[in-house]
């Protein structure tokens, strides 16, 4: 595979760049907004390099105003563009939440049809960096919530760089949520190859005994969880669901009436969070085929701590392992 | 009704003038927000005069080719307008529409502002815009489907150039603001126009749009329809300036013209829309006006705001205003008079008989649209309510107890 030029090795981040250069090269309705996007290449250089290639007038570097950014970008999506903005940090979207919800997500349902909102509004999210007060959040339960509104995370590389092209050509609006902690991990991306739906999960290690279901920074997580489960016997599958909403209970129920047991791991809150939605359908869809309650480990209702804390706020290794334990106790 | 084309040329301003406003009312003391007289554009009195100033002197070469059949025109506009609103009040008294939020008394200047606008240009309105959507050829039976609760829009936003409706206040600023940068990249010389009230200037989104437009210079024209009421709030509430003056801490030229005054919101909004054709950027108009009636029809003003207010206003009435002009001027004679009251009529009649007939919305609307790609919560919840819908249907046939469906 490495031999292939098509294939490169690349950081998450470099991904997601690589991937926007090629939409903003293929489609000339394609635009980069937001905050320090421009020279800077945003503050993780997601668009490093983009606006010296594609100019000022593609690469739009925005005033400091959320609301402002997604409010516009629906504009240029109503003129016929497809806008990708870029949200800098998790904690700063909810100054756009009111864009994002009450216009961007219902236009299309409103028009009855009659327009397409194709925008992409990435917002690294997620803890793990040491980062202060709101640069940690996970608020995607908060958008998927919403109708009208696409929510996927990608895990790894490839994923990052074919799910943002696919969101780009979506005529729905994406909430793309990078994981910040994983920018840096490389992983092979095939440019060249053809990409699964993007809403389909992905089972990314085989196993008998329990599943472990995550999206975005806890999908590596669960890979070492299971790596070191296995090392006590135990046979972990790890799902990896790359989208939130929707979300491909099919393939979670496939695992479940599988291993039986099922545990949810994600960075958010526990409390109302994606991993509700998930123990509530699937005990709904697999009640006679589960040998244990489906277990959630995420963060606390608490406000996200101080970096010196986050370690014992967010999922670990041995906090999933003890769910894990505490499933398999049944 | 061609009047674009009707508008004198005037040479462009010295390049220093961007930024400083446009001479008009930069006298005004601020607080001033109840003072509006000497800072109006006029170009017609209450009494029907036309009337000649400093202050209108940029502006009147605007309206200098409307002849008088064009004066007869915005006189039809504005009263058939006005009698479509009347016919929606009383529907909704009668228990045909939900809701319904009154434009009497703004019929100037939305009439003045919408037949400014040429055809490519594309229109942004909050949801009180009834007299503009009917500039824009807009079928006003289209505008009641969202106020009788069977849709949330009604029109295409694309047949007309005129978006939806937007209820949360001043969001659609933001939209217009992102088309007009779109405008602006496309090279294209249309020009965009955002309708939002004195209530709305106070949101974060109209700030927003102020300083997005300004930077990137957008076309588009802001279009404040001042009628001194946000519901029970009076403007005192919402600021301590006259609200055209906001425009200058933005970088742009801000206009308080007589909202009441057809000619002098044509001539105004002719000059903004030409500004932002030219690529001079945004323009704020502050349309000084009154909301007649109550906000919508669940408001009661008799709460708020005193008999003698809305009396002082009634004296500036718009449409009363022209029509004493046209018959002063003799543009007309009793017939034009006798043939539009015969049309309103008419008007009113289509309008009661089309709502009465509107169907309610199919069941399965609920699902429809949500997603342009579709979505498998929605296919799933849709199946869902097929089949509990189809447990009726059982349940007339062969006798089941309800309750036993959807599952």
């Amino acid at each position: 595979m490495a031999d292939s030029v098509s294939t490169k090795n690349l950081a998450l981040a470099k991904a997601i760049n690589e991937s926007l250069r090629r939409a903003l090269e293929t489609d000339p309705k394609v635009l980069v907004m937001g905050e320090d996007v421009g020279k800077l290449g945003g503050v993780f250089r997601v668009t490093d390099g983009l606006q010296k290639d594609f100019g000022e007038s593609r690469v739009i570097d925005t005033p400091l105003a959320e609301s402002g950014i997604v409010g516009t970008a629906i504009g240029m999506a109503l003129r016929g563009y497809r806008p990708v903005v870029e949200i800098q940090f998790d904690g700063f979207v909810f100054p756009a939440y009111d864009q994002i919800v009450t216009q961007l997500a219902k236009m299309h349902a409103r028009s009855l049809g009659k327009v397409k909102m194709p925008v992409v509004v990435r917002i690294p999210y997620g803890g793990g960096i040491g980062a202060v007060e709101h640069h940690s959040e996970s608020p995607e339960a908060l958008f998927a919530h919403v109708s009208g509104l696409k929510i996927v995370s990608p895990s790894n590389a490839s994923d990052a760089y074919w799910m943002m092209q696919q969101a780009i050509q979506s005529d729905d609006p994406v909430i793309f949520f990078e994981p910040k902690r994983r920018y840096w991990d490389k992983g092979e991306v095939n440019t060249e190859a053809i990409p699964g739906p993007l809403h389909k999960a992905q089972v990314v290690r085989e196993g008998t005994d329990l599943t472990l279901v995550a999206y975005g920074p806890m999908v590596k997580l669960c890979q070492e969880v299971a790596a070191a489960a296995a090392e006590e016997g135990k046979n972990l599958e790890v799902l990896d669901l790359r989208s939130v909403s929707p979300l491909d209970f099919d393939s979670i129920q496939t695992s479940v009436e599988k291993t039986r047991r099922l545990v949810v791991v994600h960075e958010a809150p526990v409390f109302f969070g994606s991993g509700a939605e998930i123990a509530a359908r699937i005990t709904e869809r697999c009640f006679y085929h589960l040998e244990a309650p489906v277990l959630r480990v995420g963060g606390y209702h608490a406000p996200y701590p101080p970096a010196r804390l986050e370690e014992e706020y967010l999922p670990g290794l041995d906090r999933v392992l003890d769910a894990v334990d505490r499933a398999l106790a049944y | 009704m061609t009047v674009e084309s009707t508008a004198a040329r005037k040479p462009r301003r010295s390049a220093g003038s961007k930024a400083g406003g446009t001479g008009t009312g930069r006298t005004t003391r601020a607080g001033a927000g109840k003072s509006a007289e000497p800072e109006l554009v006029q170009l017609l009195t209450p009494e029907g005069k036309r009337v000649k100033n400093a202050k209108n002197a940029e502006f009147a070469q605007y309206v200098a080719g409307v002849t008088p059949e064009d004066l007869r025109g915005l006189y039809r506009d504005m009263v058939l307008t006005r009698r479509f609103d009347a016919e929606a009040t009383s529907l909704q008294r009668q228990g045909e529409l939900g809701l319904w939020a009154s434009l009497l008394g703004q019929e100037a200047a939305q009439i003045g502002s919408g037949r400014a606008l040429r055809d490519d240009d594309y229109v942004f309105p909050t949801y009180r815009e009834h007299g503009v959507a009917w500039c824009r050829g807009v079928d006003p039976t289209n505008l009641l489907g969202m106020f009788r609760g069977v849709n949330n829009g009604g029109w295409d936003p694309n047949g007309n150039n005129f978006h939806l409706y937007t209820i949360v206040i001043g969001s659609q600023t933001l939209h217009a603001t992102g088309y007009a940068m779109g405008v602006a990249m496309d090279g294209a010389d249309s020009a965009v126009i955002a309708y939002f009230g004195d209530g709305a200037s106070s949101q974060g989104d109209v700030a927003e749009s102020f300083t997005f437009s300004a930077v990137y210079n957008a076309p588009v024209v802001f279009f404040c329809q001042n009628n001194q009421w946000a519901i029970s709030e009076p403007t005192e509430k919402q600021t301590r300036v006259p609200l055209y003056q906001r425009a200058q801490g933005y970088g742009f030229p801000g206009v308080r013209v007589d909202g009441n005054d057809v000619l002098a919101c044509l001539a105004v909004t002719r000059w903004a829309l030409e500004r932002a054709r030219n690529g001079e950027g945004p323009t704020l108009v502050e349309a000084y006006t009154y909301r007649m009636g109550a906000h919508t029809t669940s408001d009661d003003p008799t709460k708020y705001r005193a008999d003698e207010e809305r009396e002082s206003w009634e004296a500036k009435d718009p449409i009363l205003r022209l029509r004493r002009h046209l018959e002063a001027s003799n543009h007309t004679d009793e017939g034009f008079f006798a043939e539009l009251e015969a049309e309103s009529e008419a008007l009113g009649r289509r309008v009661r008989e089309a709502v009465r007939a509107m169907p309610d919305p199919d069941h399965f609307a609920i699902f429809e649209n949500v997603y342009a790609d579709g979505h498998a919560l929605v296919d799933e919840e849709r199946a869902q309510f097929a089949a509990y819908q189809e447990s009726f249907a059982t349940e007339s046939d062969s006798g089941f107890a309800a309750g036993t469906g959807g599952n």
